[in-house]
């Protein structure tokens, strides 16, 4: 956006408009303590040209997936985006317009949404989607939430340890904020342990697990559901939209609630965000769900139409009720999955789920052949996995950034247990000579 | 409008029914007049256990959520599944068809806390 100062004259008018003699007038209500008394120290001020320059430059220093060859997750992926995605969302009716807040004027934006919600609640096997939330993160956070404000005087909820860390992180400061109590359920091998499910105390609200997890290995989850269901307790599950189009959905596993990271669906990785928190549930609960719905109607002349619809629900009018506050969406994140999933349809999905699955499991057959690395876990995995590295693996990253090679991520920082264990993600941007690439330079050491 | 004689209200415009044991709970006429359409009733759960005044569940209108409030304490024992699909019963017929729980009441000398019809007629007025 253009910033376009005041003339001194234009800002004298004002004052006297105001009847203040200085701006430092406007603000004497901020406690004198909070003021920058020093100044702040800027630098001179630059002509376009040079501010371009200095700006391009300083955007050199980062390492992009077009230079650069990336076998990074752990919740972000390298995965293609059309370039008609990025076309479509630009244009500026779509672009330019803020959340709409004589709703039913933007026909336009409420279709898109009306078509998001459809196309996930299609991918995911579930009944309804609300209109998207901030991140994946956030969207697991209100699950929760909404799955202990719906089972009454239950105020506990069990919680896989190998959702994404900083999934986690948001998780527990939601949950802290509200003296949810949680548990962590047991791990196995690599996975979540469910064998104790049974035995849960009645008090348990909702059991949070994602899958594929943080190590990229598929959860079993069957017959979870059935085991806290006389308990009356959620089953909330977190997953990667992608791993739908071949794996056996949210819903397919009786979830309650399922919630995704939506960048791997056509989202630019940007450095970490913004991204999509995508929200699904089954139908009874949708009266407790955060955020908007857009619904298909008629109008008066019989012409298809779009509105938003169970306003009544508690977040606007009973605000003191709400298990959430959030009435907003990511809009334009929303809108480019939206595009992607169109333009990809049901097979191309499809498609790309199994290349990044195929992919990723000839890396780690080729990558086990190596002297001194091994698969960490012996469990099915989606696009992403572990090893175990003869090296410490921040030695292996650090050298491969030389090389253009972006190798993957040190589990190490996450836990201690996790030492030289190297997290890799292949999707189906990675070519046959990407891979050989990684294999070779793996060699090394 | 009207006020159904024989039943036991709250200031906030529940009713009850007393046969033995069990209290059957609705809305009055004049709440669902004030409600306007009801789209949607959020049932307690058979088993539940509520004591007198806790919030039940909720009656949705068009433009409005209500909590219900349950005049008397104890366990519920049946709740009116019917409204799931029809929550307009309860403007249609509140005193009969559009009953919202049954409930075992586990103090009847809460009733006494209650009004009359005629008590709660002249607050209406």
């Amino acid at each position: 956006m253009d910033y376009v100062p005041n003339t001194k004259e234009c800002e004298q008018e004002i004052l006297e408009e105001l009847g203040v003699d200085s701006f430092e007038d406007l603000i004497d209500n901020i406690p004198d303590k909070f003021i920058e008394k020093a100044g702040i120290e800027l630098p001179e001020p630059l002509s376009e040209i040079e501010a371009s320059q200095k700006l391009s430059k300083m955007a050199r220093k980062n390492k992009n997936t077009l230079e650069n060859i990336s076998f990074l997750g752990a919740g972000a992926y390298d995965h293609f985006i059309p370039a008609t995605v990025d076309f479509l969302t630009q244009r500026s009716e779509f672009y330019t317009a803020y959340t709409p807040y004589q709703a039913e004027v933007s026909q336009g934006t409420l279709q898109a949404i009306y078509e998001y919600q459809s196309m996930l609640c299609s991918l995911l096997d579930m009944d309804v989607a609300n209109a998207s939330m901030y991140d994946g993160s956030t969207a697991l956070a209100e699950a929760v939430i909404m799955g202990v404000g719906k089972v009454r005087k239950s105020n506990k909820v069990l919680i896989s340890p190998l959702i994404n860390p900083r999934s986690l992180d948001v998780l527990k400061t939601y949950l802290d904020s509200r003296s949810i109590e949680y548990d962590f359920l047991p791990e196995k091998n690599g996975r979540t342990d469910f064998s104790t499910l049974s035995e849960v105390s009645k008090d348990v609200a909702a059991v949070a697990v994602q899958s594929p997890n943080f190590l990229g290995i598929v959860e079993d989850l069957n017959g979870v559901k059935d085991k806290i269901s006389n308990k009356k307790a959620f089953l909330i599950i977190s997953t990667d939209p992608l791993s739908n189009a071949i794996l056996k959905s949210p819903g397919e596993y009786d979830a309650d609630i399922a919630v995704a990271e939506g960048q791997p669906l056509g989202v630019h990785q940007s450095f970490g965000g913004p991204y999509l928190g995508v929200f699904t549930a089954k139908k009874k609960h949708i009266r407790k769900m955060p955020g908007r719905i857009i619904g298909e109607t008629e109008d008066v002349d019989g012409k298809q139409g779009f509105v938003m619809v169970l306003q009544t629900r508690e977040q606007h009018i009973r605000r003191e009720k709400a298990t959430s506050n959030i009435c907003t969406n990511q809009g334009l994140i929303a809108l480019a999955a939206t595009i992607y999933m169109a333009l990809m349809g049901k097979n191309g999905l499809e498609k790309v789920a199994r290349l990044s699955l195929t992919k990723s499991h000839e890396l780690a057959d080729k990558i086990t052949e190596l002297d001194g690395y091994e698969m960490a876990y012996d469990q099915p995995f989606f696009k992403e996995f572990v090893v175990k590295t003869p090296v410490d693996p921040a030695k292996i990253i650090d050298k491969g950034v030389d090389q253009n090679i972006l190798a993957g991520i040190d589990l190490g920082k996450y836990r201690n247990e996790w030492k030289n264990h190297l997290l890799i993600a292949v999707t189906e941007k990675r070519s046959s000579d990407d891979i050989n690439k990684l294999v070779n330079f793996l060699g090394e050491f | 409008m009207s006020v159904q004689e024989g039943l036991y209200y709250t200031k906030e415009h529940e009713w009850v029914k007393v046969d033995g044991d069990t209290g059957t709970i609705g809305i009055s006429d004049h709440a669902q007049e004030e409600l306007g359409d009801i789209v949607f009733v959020e049932l307690p759960e058979e088993g539940e256990e509520f004591s007198q005044g806790d919030a039940i569940g909720t009656i949705e209108a068009v433009k409005t959520v209500s909590d219900i409030y349950t005049p008397v304490s104890g366990k519920v024992v049946e709740v009116n599944e019917s409204l799931e699909e029809e929550a307009e019963k309860i403007n249609q017929d509140p005193y009969g068809e559009g009953w919202i729980a049954k409930i075992d009441m586990s103090d009847e000398s809460e009733l006494d806390d209650l009004l009359t019809a005629e008590e709660y007629e002249n607050m209406l007025e």
